[in-house]
């Protein structure tokens, strides 16, 4: 008996539990809930930019045999969006449209060949309004309002001052000014956007599946658009292909499907395709920076100003929030005093962006590492250095009021630099290869949820019943990062048992506890810490029932998982019997909650200084190596080294994966990913043209695991899943600048860019690789 | 205009009337309801859809139909025997090979028709064979690994 242990799996391997449903594909995505008797959806976009709607023609598209609803903006007045202070989109355009390919009508019919049909038969008239399809565009003075209650098409404006950055500069041994021009990206998750809506006419009752990161924000914004009771809808997210944060809000796919799928009093099945997909968006905006920094000769920061411009399209989404941690998150990563921080998020007639993965974070820590990179050039320090020059001592608050208890960053540099072979290495690689290193940081959740209600952040619920089966209870929705993984791992880990006795149930609203979602790298974070919470509950009862039968008190008794036993000479009693003995109350079910500290809420020194504000941040270091053939303008990047500061990791496994795959999302963006427009007509709609690293292209990802512990974190853990892709892209240029001496400031730094930089070169001299638009 | 299309799906005889321009990735989910192969672009970018005829990787989104009768056609779902993963879903599974799973049927696939032909493939002959497959999830480092271990699986006697 005394061999017994309990079982442990925390900071092991452990592949995920839903694998064995993905690799056989028996794992249901909401496109394949085939059933006889589905409507299929379409819709009809605009073929405009920008115009105010006189008349949407649906009447010979609602004659066509096999047609059962066409609806318009006339079937729905109501407003969505994320941020409650910026809910202004229709899910389907009313009196004006704003960019190409925005919905203003939809339609389900028997099969999908009867909706393509009636969809080419609707008409609609507009009268054409001036476009903006850019910043300039849109900030040129007498430019016209994309929307009326926006002046100047200024959707936030943001400016804080923090110390004195004239002050910062006067102190500077250095002070360098650049601009940098980061392409608008989109997530191009492999799973297209699909929706079916059941309405159940004879109950007044909607149920819609979605392929959705956030069920609940989708619940809450099915019943404004639905104008129906939040208790007559039911929310499923069935296996989700992907996410990176073009489904952390609500789209206008679920809710076109759901008032198709009322009107029709039937159910819809919306699936739309890979180029509707891209102009749904919700990707990263195209951004101009012009970042300032001042320098002592040690390498120490003395002053940062930074000026940021979002596209942020046509709808606000995130937007401001976007705009906000592009300030905010200047900070918590090196310790910076006098800083000046001017953003402005712009309404332009392109798709809505979003919350792309690094959320707000990437392109002005793409501008910050460059410059870095650049001036420990000029000054002739180490790049690493610089950094080592500037840590910050944890537990420590930034001057914007940010909390940090863990910081990982100087583990992170000390591995990737041995890993790298950086000392020994750089420089004496042979001509056209280079190094190049840089940082990065990401939070672990928003401290302050979007929709702010006083719930707590995170529930996790679980059941106990006679099969002795742990049943956990959660509305985390697993899209592929493996939370329902994590779910079963925290409890197992919590109760001493093996997984295989753990099952857990997700996303459906009838069922589970409400759960904000799987955005801003949330999840491990706060509803790890709600599954412990919930399984020391359990463990509780458990423990007074074992008492009770070994007559024992609570606290003699010593939890081994399978067996509980008063003290090491006791034979103890079994799981199953220790069950039995608990269930003498009937059926046990358990509740864990979790609630961030105030002191987590970022500060109040400007306007959204709580934007930033998280329990703990993640840090990464990277170093990568590139080919760069002169010749071609082809840059090959051979190795990737990247540590990533996750406090603890509860599954090495899995923070490997998102590691790797953060970094090479990274590399997208950095070297071929770009959306772009011919007067607002998206022209890269596909994945050829919207040019994603094939296998081919893509290197070696080596992985150091970097535990600085979070006080606060479930286990000592963080977040793993973001905060290493945004290091990838100055690290990328820094190392073309080592290989090449051409330093690139705008991504993508595709070939044909590479080519020109260095024919311009050889013509003029000129190594500035490429200049902002701006 | 439809016709009979006679095959053999997934080891088992099969005898359809399809629509002439009815893609094979259509038949699968919608006619058969094999709804493991995925759909995942517009038309040949991204693998998502592959599975075998004849054990050869083709694109079931740009192969008509009609143009597999008498053909032996397998899709994901005819991996594994007794119930238990094969080869090739083990590695995916234990390697971490996939995350959020959707393109995961398709590389399944190309990797089976690797293995099939080749059995003790290099990383460059995986690299090769996954060429025309897209992951948006896993940077594609634990693919290799998968693949590698299934390799190894399969030498051990584990189908692929």
């Amino acid at each position: 008996m005394n061999e017994i242990v309990p079982a442990r799996s925390i900071g092991a391997y452990v592949p995920m539990v839903d694998g064995p449903d993905k690799v056989s594909g028996h794992a249901k995505y909401t496109a394949d809930l085939i059933a006889p008797g589905l409507l299929a959806g379409r819709i009809f976009r605009s073929p405009y930019s920008h115009g105010e709607i006189l008349e949407v023609d649906i009447s010979e598209a609602s004659r066509l045999p096999g047609v059962k609803a066409v609806v318009t903006g006339a079937d729905c007045d109501k407003t969505f969006g994320v941020l409650p202070v910026a809910r202004t989109e229709h899910p389907l355009a009313r009196d004006k449209v704003r960019y190409r390919g925005e919905p203003v009508a939809a339609v389900a019919a028997v099969d999908d060949a009867t909706a393509k049909r009636a969809v080419g038969l609707i008409r609609l008239n507009v009268r054409e309004l001036p476009a903006a399809h850019t910043v300039g565009a849109a900030l040129a003075p007498g430019a016209g309002l994309i929307h009326a209650h926006r002046p100047g098409n200024i959707e936030r404006d943001v400016f804080f001052e923090l110390g004195s950055v004239e002050q910062g500069f006067a102190q500077a041994d250095l002070v360098r000014e650049d601009r940098y021009n980061c392409a608008e990206v989109c997530q191009n998750q492999m799973e297209m956007h699909a929706a079916l809506a059941q309405y159940d006419a004879e109950r007044d009752r909607m149920t819609v599946h979605a392929s959705t990161q956030v069920p609940y924000y989708v619940h809450l914004t099915l019943a404004q658009i639905l104008d129906m009771d939040m208790s007559r809808i039911r929310v499923i997210k069935p296996h989700v292909g992907g996410g990176f944060g073009c489904r952390t809000e609500a789209l206008n796919v679920e809710l076109i499907a759901a008032l198709l799928a009322r009107k029709a009093h039937g159910s819809v099945r919306l699936m739309i395709n890979r180029e509707e997909t891209f102009i749904t968006h919700r990707g990263r905006p195209e951004t101009d920076i012009r970042l300032k920094l001042g320098m002592r000769k040690d390498g120490r920061i003395t002053a940062v100003e930074c000026e940021c411009y979002q596209r942020g399209g046509a709808h606000s989404g995130y937007g401001i929030v976007t705009i906000l941690y592009s300030g905010s998150m200047l900070y918590a990563i090196y310790d910076l005093h006098n800083v000046r921080y001017i953003g402005k998020r712009v309404l332009t007639n392109t798709p809505p962006c979003g919350a792309f993965r690094g959320h707000g974070t990437v392109d002005v820590r793409f501008a910050f590492e460059s410059l870095l990179d650049d001036m420990a050039h000029k000054l002739g320090l180490d790049p690493l250095d610089v950094r080592r020059a500037n840590y910050l001592t944890a537990p420590t608050f930034t001057d914007n009021d940010l909390m940090v208890n863990s910081y990982g960053l100087p583990q992170c540099v000390d591995w990737v630099e041995a890993a790298s072979g950086w000392r020994t290495r750089k420089h004496k690689l042979a001509k056209g290869k280079g190094l190049g290193f840089a940082c990065s940081h990401y939070i672990s959740g928003a401290s302050k949820p979007v929709n702010w209600t006083g719930e707590p952040h995170a529930t996790v619920k679980i059941k106990l019943d006679f099969d002795g089966s742990i049943v956990v209870l959660s509305g985390a929705a697993d899209i592929g990062q493996g939370s329902s993984t994590l779910l079963v791992q925290t409890v197992g880990e919590v109760l001493g048992l093996d997984l295989s006795r753990i099952r857990v149930v997700t996303g459906d609203s009838e069922v589970v506890p409400k759960d904000n979602g799987s955005y801003s790298s949330r999840v491990t974070f706060m509803v790890g810490n709600a599954a412990i919470d919930a399984a020391q509950n359990l463990k509780r009862i458990l423990v007074a029932a074992a008492a009770r039968k070994l007559e024992a008190k609570p606290e003699e008794i010593e939890c081994l998982g399978e067996l509980y036993r008063a003290g090491v000479q006791d034979k103890g009693v079994t799981f199953n019997e220790v069950v039995s003995e608990a269930l003498r109350d009937g059926t046990i079910t358990v509740t864990g909650n979790y609630s961030t500290i105030p002191e987590s809420h970022g500060g109040k020194k400007y306007r959204g200084a709580a934007i930033g504000g998280t329990m703990g941040y993640s840090y990464s270091a990277q170093v990568v190596e590139v080919s760069v053939d002169e010749e071609t303008g082809v840059v090959d990047v051979d190795k990737v080294w990247v540590a990533h500061d996750c406090g603890k990791a509860l599954n090495r496994l899995t923070v490997e994966g998102q590691v790797q795959g953060s970094v090479w999302m990274g590399m997208g963006q950095a070297m071929s990913e770009e959306t772009a427009y011919h007067d607002g007509l998206l022209i890269t709609g596909n994945m050829l043209d919207y040019r994603v690293p094939t296998i081919q292209d893509s290197p070696p990802i080596e992985v150091g695991i970097v535990e600085s512990n979070d006080p606060h974190g479930p286990f000592g853990a963080k977040e793993a899943g973001e905060g290493s892709l945004a290091a990838f892209l100055p690290a990328l240029t820094n190392a073309i600048a080592d290989a090449i001496g051409v330093r690139f400031n705008n991504l993508p730094v595709t070939p044909d860019r590479v080519f020109a930089a260095l024919e311009k070169r050889r013509r003029t001299g000129d190594a500035n690789g490429n200049k902002a638009r701006a | 205009m439809a016709r009979i299309l006679e095959l053999v799906l997934n080891g088992r005889r099969r005898v359809d009337a399809v629509p002439d321009n009815l893609l094979l990735l259509d038949y699968l989910r919608e006619a058969v309801g094999l709804t493991g192969t995925k759909t995942g672009c517009d038309g040949g970018e991204c693998g998502a859809c592959t599975v075998l005829v004849d054990d050869r990787p083709r694109l079931s989104c740009l192969t008509l139909a009609a143009t597999v009768a008498g053909r032996r056609v397998d899709s994901v779902e005819s991996l594994g025997q007794d119930g238990r993963l094969s080869a090739v879903q083990r590695g995916f599974h234990e390697k971490l090979g996939s995350q959020c799973g959707y393109c995961t049927p398709g590389f399944i696939m190309a990797s089976v028709g690797l293995l099939r032909r080749d059995p003790h493939p290099s990383d460059e002959d995986i690299r090769a064979a996954l060429g025309s497959n897209i992951c948006r999830c896993t940077g594609y480092v634990k693919i290799i690994e998968a693949v590698k271990y299934a390799a190894e699986l399969n030498a051990a006697g584990v189908a692929p």
